[in-house]
């Protein structure tokens, strides 16, 4: 079997082709194939965030030219395809609307069944096919989701989560603060500016039971970028001269992120404990952050578990993980929609989901 | 053996005892709050006439042994003082995973916060004359007496509770029982048990709330039920632990908070309990009295943030 998967949630355009071959889910030795997974990025301005119009724009531009490129990579034929996965929610309205378009068109087109996935358990299934990790706690940490999550009985439950805006969204506003490009990603560029950071501040430190809130660090440590740099960003020169290094911009990346990972750890660790796991799946953009890997694998070896993480190609929005989600569904007739009512939904909680395909 | 034939007060035997003395070494015997620290208390029986006892320190390197790894904690089971006498040891072990800085100063700060608050609720407990909750009876709700706290080291001993977690109680019974939504029940008087134990359970977490404390996380393995006195089974005294995160607060939000942590620990460990949730809240709002609706209806509106959270992919 051979699904298509359109992504378009966010900034992000993903087009993937992913088979299952026969036996799968059956035998576990039998993996899914990927034929091809390519995307494109909607990248705004130094300072800014992407509009939902623009976002949009950008994807209904893109998406015919990226399809022919997947079905020309993978070598399969349009006739091959089993059913077309398109992303359902949640994410922003118009971006996820443009990407419906395209799937609703090919599906009468080429006369293949729809399945609407939803983008989270998306992340979720593809990191645990691509780890094998079997049932991990989930730490799903994105520009728009925080979530600690386990699975019971056939639905990924939220144990934990951001209180208020989502851990990704508080980096990518911190890098508009400080001016820095977008490109590849605002998350990746900090990343890179914490590596040079030695001096830690404090900044608060939200934890409640498994939820964890991110605005105060973030009001926090814009009024600290204030009080430290110039609006170009380079330390200011006080005086007289401090007796302590000045504070740059490396050190406010690194105590951010020393903070916020903290944090997240600590929740995922909560979750371990109360359910008695010692795996943890990473999934979502910022689980593609290195330092956060580290010290997530750190934790789970302390508990004697282990951490499971994956690359760029598939912690960021990508196709594969809605082509390969949706094809799960697909084999068990879960998320099966007609052309009329293959909608979008900006609200879509990951529990909504009948998971039909796990035991 | 102490124990049951104590005749000093807590406070003289903690006078006539040396900080050095300890087996420990340094530490704070929670001295601002003296009169709040139990040691081998005697809860129940009037003291038989007692033979002169003398107190030694007979326990110069007690025996540890980890019970659980906890969320952030190492627990062991020890004793304190007296080979004889029980005790909780909650160690919270650098994290090496974050920076020594911040990792120093949570510790120190949920420890400090963990032994305050569980003074402060036996206080305040105490003080407003909780003995049982429930309309039936059974016991009503405490914390675990504080011994000795030593932040530097993270490390807090404590009263040692013979029971069990609600968490393991949950799973027990519900392995026992069919979901609660199908009727008939398989098995009433244990759903009546189990039901009545939840509205315990609510008017436990109001009395916490009367007096200002918010737990931060509550969750199932955080509520333990003190093993019944024999004859009365389901019905033992209710035991909050695991304070580190708690707060005082008088704020609906922060109340409200407390509970849809509660509410979200019990669907995502236990999905057919979700039924027995309703009865949390139940006992909670009549526990709370006229406070109760104005939580209740905060809690719909952290229930709906909670809902509306999951916007962006
Ligand atoms: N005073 C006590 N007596 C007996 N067992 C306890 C006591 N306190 C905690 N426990 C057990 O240890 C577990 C973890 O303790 P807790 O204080 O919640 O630590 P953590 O912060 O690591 O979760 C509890 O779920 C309970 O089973
Ligand atoms: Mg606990």
């Amino acid at each position: 079997m051979i699904a298509l998967g359109l992504e378009g949630s966010a900034n992000k355009l993903g087009i993937g082709l992913i088979q299952h071959p026969p036996g799968y889910g059956r035998d576990p030795t039998i993996r899914a194939k990927i034929l091809s997974n390519i995307r494109h990025t909607f990248v705004s301005p130094p300072g800014t965030g992407f509009l939902p119009k623009d976002t949009a724009l950008h994807h209904r531009e893109w998406a015919v030219k990226l399809i022919k490129q997947a079905l020309k990579e993978s070598g399969v034929s349009w006739r091959d395809v089993d059913c077309i996965c398109y992303t359902r929610g949640p994410g922003m309205g118009a971006p996820l609307q443009s990407v419906a378009v395209v799937a609703r068109m090919l599906s009468m087109l080429w006369n293949k069944p729809l399945v609407g996935v939803n983008h989270c358990v998306g992340h979720i299934e593809m990191g645990r096919e691509i780890t094998g990790a079997e049932n991990p706690i989930v730490l799903y940490v994105s520009g728009g989701n925080t979530q600690v999550i386990a699975y019971a009985e056939q639905r990924y439950r939220i144990f934990g989560e951001a209180l208020d805006i989502a851990v990704g969204n508080c980096l990518d506003r911190f890098a508009r603060t400080l001016n820095i490009s977008n490109d590849p990603a605002p998350g990746y560029n900090i990343e890179q500016l914490a590596k040079q950071g030695k001096t830690l501040l404090d900044l608060p430190y939200a934890v409640k039971g498994m939820d964890c809130s991110f605005s105060g660090i973030l009001a926090s440590i814009d009024s600290l970028a204030r009080e430290h740099l110039n609006p170009n960003g380079t330390p200011k020169n006080t005086d007289p001269p401090p007796s302590d290094p000045p504070i740059t911009p490396s050190d406010l990346c690194f105590s951010l992120q020393e903070t916020l990972f903290s944090m997240l750890v600590e929740t995922t660790e909560r979750a371990m404990s109360h359910v008695n796991s010692s795996q943890v799946l990473i999934v979502g953009g910022v689980g593609c952050n290195l330092r956060l890997q580290e010290m997530m694998g750190i934790m789970a070896r302390d508990r004697g578990g282990s951490v499971y993480g994956t690359d760029e190609r598939f912690c960021i929005d990508n196709g594969i993980m809605i082509a390969h989600a949706g094809l799960c569904g697909f084999s068990v007739g879960e998320g099966v929609v007609q052309v009329e009512e293959a909608g979008v939904t900006q609200r879509f909680r990951t529990d909504e989901v009948w998971v039909r395909w796990r035991d | 053996m102490v124990g049951s034939c104590m005749t000093f007060s807590d406070l003289e035997i903690l006078a006539a005892l040396s900080i050095r003395s300890l087996p420990w070494g340094g530490g704070n015997l929670m001295f601002p709050t003296l009169k709040y620290v139990y040691l081998l208390h005697t809860p129940s029986s009037p003291p038989p006439p007692a033979p002169p006892i003398t107190i030694t320190m007979s326990d110069p390197t007690p025996i540890k042994t980890l019970i659980k790894q906890g969320a952030e904690a190492h627990l062991y089971r020890t004793t304190f003082l007296t080979p004889s006498h029980p005790a909780l040891l909650k160690h919270r072990p650098s994290k090496a995973y974050r920076h020594p800085i911040l990792d120093a100063r949570l510790t120190k700060h949920r420890c400090l916060s963990e032994a305050r608050l569980l003074v402060r609720m036996r206080r305040e407990l105490d003080r407003s004359r909780i003995i049982s909750v429930g309309e039936r009876g059974g016991g009503g709700v405490t914390v675990p007496a504080v011994y000795f706290v030593d932040e530097a080291r993270g490390e807090i001993y404590m009263e040692w509770i013979t029971g069990q977690t609600l968490r393991e109680v949950l799973d027990q019974a519900l392995l026992h029982t069919t979901p609660l939504t199908s009727s008939p029940p398989a098995c009433p008087s244990t759903q009546q048990d189990l039901l009545y134990l939840m509205t315990r359970i609510g008017s436990a977490i109001a009395a916490m709330h009367a007096v200002h404390v918010i737990h931060g996380d509550l969750t199932t393995s955080n509520i333990m039920i003190r093993a019944p006195p024999p004859g009365a089974p389901g019905d033992g005294e209710l035991v909050l632990i695991d304070f580190g995160l708690g707060a005082v607060s008088a704020s609906d939000e922060d109340m409200a908070v407390d509970l849809y942590v509660l509410e979200r620990a019990f669907i995502s460990t236990h999905p057919r309990a979700e039924e027995m949730f309703k009865e949390v809240l139940v006992g909670y709002e009549k526990g709370m009295g006229k406070k109760g609706a104005q939580v209740m209806r905060r809690l719909a509106e952290v229930r709906f943030r909670g809902r509306k959270r999951s916007m962006l992919g």
